[in-house]
């Protein structure tokens, strides 16, 4: 079941950048791609627990700002060393303007 | 090419043994380590690993060495090599053929001229054995005194800080983190030190250090006493050229290597601490770097022209320290900048970029808390492998996205 949660307004993120997102104790990382699409993940790296809005979007890369793990922020993919476990993606949508992520 | 042989079980030689797979070699990896557990992380050591942990980090945990079929023998010393005949000879008499062979030994801690041990309450920190030895020493209330005001000594002050411990930190120079780290970054962190309570102690030579039943002592040249219940030593590392000497290889302030990475001889290579390389983007002069992501970068790219891709040193050097809530990071080498450009990010929050006379970015210093620094200091990097020649006024005006400096 999906649980569509407000984010911030589309224009709050800038094209090839993130933002954090807390929400009922959890933390995300939502992404605006450069070619103008909306991606969500959680928050922290699976290395050492940093948040990753803080980090370098590149492409379709997010670079945590600690240790330059890697990760798709499209797929959640781990791109090696030092991160090895994949980050988990939740599904986006936009409506009226808005961001919405699905935290369900 | 069927075996390749990796001495040195630590960041550099696990990153490689794991690149090797990575680019599909499929004959024999055997990883080889002094110390008795398998590849963990270092930089922890010194702060949550003193606080928290009494196991250290590892790299990757035994299962994936295994699926990966890298064979780790830990606890095994090298006790040489013959590059003629191109093998390695281990402490328990094994003798190990290799077709390639990558050196990555490492540094150690540099001694404290004149002491001989073995001590007590007199310390270095490199491994967890001397992590899990220091911490036992750092009861609330116990007097530790650090001696050497770089990285490692400033990290160590303020984990044992937050121990409860009291901590005296000497100097030899004027300033702590002389050595790479600008005035202006050195002056923040000592003042963050100083109101957490620990002494510094600047510009004092020592004359002797010894240790008795009860305390440790610091006898410094002008006179003083300095009694503690212990005295760690972070003076710097000296990197671990001995098997390569032995052996022939040549050696220039650590195992020396082309931008290749191969040593002296062909079917030798050598990575990470160990080693000194020519650095890019600085005229090629020739440089030793002592720091996590170097291990990595250069593991990765040893492990590629091990099976011949000739690969070239490209990675901008990148350092960072964390100190109670605070974050350096330093990407580049600002040795022969001309000009410092002040970037205000946030209170208690700036990056210092360094200039050449051209005008181009050869280095960029932050500090703030936590991360606050650290995606300005990423672009920059980027900024110096591209040897860009930023606008200055652009530059320090904080409304300026460091991104689109990126093609100037």
């Amino acid at each position: 079941m999906s649980n569509w949660v407000e984010v911030c307004a589309t224009d709050e993120i800038d094209e090839e950048d993130v933002i954090r997102f807390d929400h009922a104790g959890r933390t995300f990382a939502v992404y605006r791609s450069p070619d103008d699409e909306f991606f969500a993940t959680d928050g922290l790296c699976t290395h050492e627990k940093i948040h990753l809005a803080e980090g370098l979007v590149m492409d379709d890369i997010i670079e945590c700002p600690k240790h330059n793990g890697r990760f798709s922020y499209k797929t959640g993919e781990a791109k090696g060393a030092p991160v090895c476990v994949n980050l988990k993606t939740y599904p986006v949508k936009i409506e009226g303007g808005s961001v919405f992520i699905s935290v369900a | 090419m069927s075996h390749i042989v990796i001495i040195g079980a630590g960041e550099c030689g696990a990153r490689a043994a794991f690149a090797l797979r990575e680019r599909n070699f499929d004959g024999q990896i055997t990883l080889v380590g002094a110390e008795e557990h398998l590849p963990y992380e270092r930089p922890p050591l010194s702060k949550e690993a003193l606080l928290n942990g009494l196991e250290p980090k590892l790299v990757s945990d035994a299962a994936r060495y295994a699926d990966a079929g890298i064979e780790v023998l830990t606890g095994h010393s090298v006790e040489g090599i013959d590059p003629a005949g191109k093998t390695a000879r281990l402490s328990d008499g094994q003798i190990l053929a290799y077709d390639r062979l990558l050196l990555t030994t490492g540094a150690r801690p540099r001694p404290f001229p004149g002491l001989s041990g073995p001590n007590h309450r007199i310390r270095t920190l490199r491994t967890h054995s001397d992590a899990v030895a220091i911490r036992a020493g750092l009861q609330p209330g116990a007097h530790l005194a650090i001696i050497g005001g770089g990285f490692i000594g400033l990290e160590l002050a303020a984990t044992a800080r937050k121990l409860g411990a009291k901590v005296t930190l000497v100097e030899g120079l004027p300033r702590i983190l002389s050595r790479g780290v600008p005035a202006e970054l050195s002056a923040v962190i000592a003042a963050r030190h100083k109101a957490e309570g620990v002494e510094i102690l600047c510009g004092v030579t020592i004359q002797e250090l010894s240790e008795g039943p009860d305390h440790a002592r610091i006898l410094t040249e002008d006179g003083r006493t300095i009694a503690a219940d212990m005295i760690v030593v972070g003076i710097g590392a000296v990197p671990n050229v001995e098997l390569a000497r032995d052996a022939g290889l040549v050696i220039d302030n650590g195992i020396a290597v082309d931008a290749h990475l191969r040593t002296s001889d062909p079917d030798i290579f050598a990575a990470g601490d160990c080693c000194s390389f020519p650095l890019p983007h600085y005229g090629g002069r020739r440089v030793r770097l002592e720091a996590w992501r170097n291990a990595q970068d250069q593991g990765t790219l040893a492990a590629a022209n091990l099976l011949g891709a000739e690969e070239t040193v490209s990675a901008v050097p990148w350092f960072w320290s964390d100190q109670y809530d605070l974050t350096l990071q330093i990407a580049g080498i600002a040795d022969g900048a001309t000009q410092a450009v002040w970037r205000h990010v946030a209170e208690g929050t700036f990056i210092l970029f360094h200039l050449d006379i051209d005008g181009r970015l050869i280095a960029a210093s932050g500090i703030g808390p936590g991360n606050a620094v650290a995606r300005d200091i990423r672009l920059a990097e980027m900024m110096i492998a591209a040897r860009v020649r930023p606008d200055p006024v652009a530059l320090a005006a904080p409304g300026t996205k460091l991104k689109t400096l990126l093609a100037a």
